[in-house]
């Protein structure tokens, strides 16, 4: 036996079909997922290192603009930690992210919006963990903008996260969103998450202490993976 | 009461949202961040297995292709082994955003070997697959095995009840090192995905 990865908890998640997020309908599986433990496949997964990253892949303010220019907008610091369901650092775990910007607009060929582009500002960047589990990065916070699902539905204010751990098994893609933004409470894709206490981990908390004076706020955002079970009980410690 | 269990729970998933190739295959769009986006090459030197390349789609469930879904594999080399390092000829590690209008995505990859179950059983030839989407709540979890490999002893395929479903996880050879794997979210031919 290996130690393996306990259960996903479903009902924390949101579940596949949410009728009050449209697009949910015609791509939600409608058999039940079949149950099976990981294997060395799922327990395993790719590794990547810190050379891979450029200097400005964690400054999305600087990271598309031109010389001398920087993205407009509301400057933030994002820092946290990546954390497994045992409260173990996960060192080495890739992140990355992509946003609007502080118009509330993309920079992709099948955006629409009517918000302008910023022409310094592309709206994504990655970085890796460190010994603590820590990142950082830095950005302009993204705008609200309406989406086609109901007539009249806005997206609060966020940042897309995709994240790897050290199994393909931990991998996962959330959202993030911004303390005492209004438009949370009212989002059908936010919605989809069953729980009040599960939308409020997806919460960044501005964090006064962090802030930078006179340049940027700063927000917490701690992100946690799933864990491997680990018992003297099963025939393999990890590292033995 | 009773003492507290201290666990903390998974991060709730999100939607990747229908610009997920901003953030995962930048240049896929045009946006140039990045000198190559990641998962895009599997072979980075000297390896040894048979070549193929697995070509499909993402299809929803009025048969429609997705042309924002993003797709990743993860599997072993040739032998049943796994990347340990950035730096490994073979990654393992592919991902694939599709053709921005088909849908279609393409992966040149090695045939994985076996790899063994945890009672020690050993699987058959297999590529984990993840799909995520717009309308995608959590990433949903799959696995490619090969129509031409022999598959019957394989422990996790013979969990299946309904076996008239485990055709979906196979991918058909069309020549010359090509595999077609197609991927249904719903419909008669609703792939099997997997909850471990």
């Amino acid at each position: 036996m290996t130690n393996g990865f306990p259960a996903r908890s479903r009902a924390w998640h949101p579940p596949a079909l949410t009728p009050a997020y449209k697009t949910s309908l015609a791509r939600s599986p409608r058999h039940a997922p079949l149950m099976m433990p990981t294997t060395a496949s799922e327990e395993s997964g790719p590794v990547f290192g810190h050379d891979m990253l450029g200097p400005l892949d964690n400054d999305l303010i600087l990271n598309f603009a031109s010389d001398g220019q920087s993205a407009i907008g509301p400057r933030i610091i994002l820092y946290g930690r990546v954390i497994d369901e045992m409260g173990r650092p996960v060192p080495g775990a890739l992140i990355e992210v992509w946003q609007a910007n502080a118009g509330g607009r993309y920079r992709h060929s099948k955006e629409r919006y009517l918000a302008p582009l910023d022409p310094n500002f592309g709206g994504c960047g990655r970085m890796i963990t460190g010994a603590d589990g820590g990142y950082e990065f830095r950005t302009v916070q993204p705008g609200p903008y309406p989406w086609p699902n109901g007539p009249n539905d806005w997206r609060p204010a966020h940042i897309h996260f995709s994240v790897f751990g050290h199994s393909f098994a931990q991998r996962l893609i959330t959202q993030m969103y911004f303390e005492g933004d209004p438009m949370i409470w009212l989002c059908p894709i936010v919605g989809a998450i069953p729980s009040r206490a599960a939308i409020e981990t997806l919460v960044a908390a501005y964090d006064p202490v962090r802030t930078i004076p006179m340049d940027a706020r700063a927000y917490k955002f701690d992100i946690v993976l799933r864990g491997r079970r680990q018992t003297l009980f099963e025939n393999r410690i990890e590292g033995a | 009461m009773v003492q507290k269990i201290d666990v903390n729970r998974e991060s709730p998933s999100q939607t990747a949202g229908p610009y997920v190739h901003i953030g995962c295959t930048p240049g896929v769009d045009g946006l140039e961040i990045y000198p190559h986006d990641l998962g895009s090459q599997m072979i980075r030197g000297d390896v040894s297995g048979e070549r193929i390349t697995i070509k499909g789609a993402v299809h929803d469930g009025t048969g429609m292709a997705l042309r924002d879904a993003l797709v990743e594999i993860w599997q072993a080399d040739s032998e049943g082994r796994f990347a340990k390092g950035p730096d490994a000829p073979f990654t393992g590690f592919g991902r694939s955003a599709g053709d921005m209008t088909t849908g279609e995505f393409t992966f040149q990859t090695i045939k994985p070997g076996r790899v063994a179950f945890p009672d020690g059983r050993m699987q058959a030839p297999h590529i984990l697959f993840w799909i995520v989407a717009r309308g995608i709540n959590l990433g949903l979890q799959t696995r490619m095995y090969f129509a031409d490999e022999d598959n019957s002893d394989d422990p996790v395929l013979s969990r299946i009840e309904h076996a008239s479903r485990i055709p979906t996880l196979l991918a058909q050879p069309q020549g010359d090192g090509v595999y077609r794997f197609d991927i249904h979210l719903q419909g008669p031919q609703e792939t099997i995905f997997f909850d471990c």
